[in-house]
């Protein structure tokens, strides 16, 4: 049988040799395709970096990269394949939104209302106290001048007792 | 004038302030309440009318070749609504029941059971609905609609809705026999028979 090239350039003679090669090459380069497609397994640290803006619904407070919970490991599995596919974070979160709700974001949604309403609650509640120390700070002329300056002293023993205290401490 | 007539303008909050912080206070309490309120409520009770709601359901588990189904669409008819997960292990103990009592009441076409699916991931639910070898109705509860409605506490829980649409007994915890999913369901049967 001749060989199907020359034995200078390629020294293989034999066809089902060849054709193991070839197949070789074929199922090597399927395999790099197929990798290339779905991207590298994302680390542990990627995972997490979503994971951890994302709380589980069914465990009470906790972030889902240090839940310790089955479900939580689904969704960090989750993760982990739709950062495979090519998912950017925004859509993984949106997914999981979608899926189960906006509570399960560690920080509301961007919606003006929710940061729109501490932000006046806490200039409402600090205007309240400015207003109300001014007013302690500062008796109205009424009450300093309710005092005559000729007026008697009290016969009440515990009034005379007090404004003799208050004219000790001017 | 007197030194003791000077009355001198008091300087408050305004009224439009005082009015504004009240609604505020009054707002955030009555919020409050609402949420505590909730809270101590429960599950919804036996007697109440449950309210429509739409299940998306998975490939290969609709209902009639529909992709959803509205609970609506099934009055007239005994309705098990089951939640569950794959990843809740005493949901395991019931799951083999549930599908021998599903098996028991799908030919005579007077019940449906549904399976919400409650935060769950689908290929996980696939693998568990496979492994129990269940065939009725299942879908995911979607943002947990259907679950805040019924302010379920866990999973699994099982709802027993009549042919009216009125919630008739509600089962916490798994089903331990068989025997306990026919006592809800023959006597709302018979009762239309």
């Amino acid at each position: 049988m001749k060989a199907l090239y020359s034995s200078q350039s390629l020294p293989i003679t034999d066809p089902k040799l060849l054709l193991a090669i070839l197949f070789a090459l074929f199922l090597g380069f399927i395999a790099n395709f197929t990798a290339s497609a779905q991207g590298p397994t994302p680390t542990d640290d990627e995972v997490n970096r979503i994971a951890k803006q994302l709380y589980c619904p069914v465990c009470e407070s906790t972030p889902l990269d240090v839940c310790p919970t089955e479900a939580c490991r689904q969704w960090r599995d989750l993760i982990r394949t739709m950062l495979s596919d090519g998912k950017s974070e925004a859509e993984i979160k949106q997914y999981f939104v979608e899926q189960y709700g906006a509570r399960v974001l560690a920080e509301p949604p961007n919606r003006l209302v929710a940061y729109l309403v501490p932000a006046v609650a806490i200039l409402l509640g600090a205007l309240l106290l400015f207003r109300g120390f001014r007013m302690w700070m500062k008796p109205s002329i009424t009450e300093a001048g309710a005092v005559k300056p000729d007026a008697k002293p009290s016969q009440d023993p515990y009034v005379a007792r007090l404004e003799e205290e208050l004219k000790k401490r001017k | 004038m007197t030194e003791s007539s000077i009355v001198a303008p008091r300087r408050g909050v305004p009224i439009w302030a005082q009015i504004i912080i009240w609604v505020f206070l009054v707002g955030l309490l009555a919020i409050v309440a609402a949420g505590l309120r909730r809270a101590q409520q429960g599950t919804v009770q036996p007697g109440q009318v449950i309210k429509n709601f739409t299940l998306p359901l998975y490939s290969g588990y609709d209902l009639g070749g529909k992709s959803e189904i509205h609970l609506e669409d099934l009055r007239g008819k005994v309705v098990v609504i089951n939640f569950w997960a794959s990843w809740c292990k005493p949901c395991e103990q019931e799951a083999a029941e549930m599908q021998q009592a599903w098996t028991e009441y799908e030919p005579t076409g007077k019940v449906v059971f549904l399976g919400v699916d409650y935060v769950d991931t689908e290929p996980e639910a696939r693998v568990y609905l496979k492994k129990f070898g269940i065939t009725y109705t299942n879908g995911p509860d979607l943002a947990t609609r259907i679950s805040q409605y019924f302010r379920i506490k866990g999973v699994p829980e099982t709802y027993f809705v009549d042919q009216d649409g009125v919630l008739q007994y509600v089962q916490i915890g798994p089903f331990t026999s068989i025997d306990q999913i026919r006592a809800q369901i023959d006597p709302l049967l018979k009762q239309r028979d």
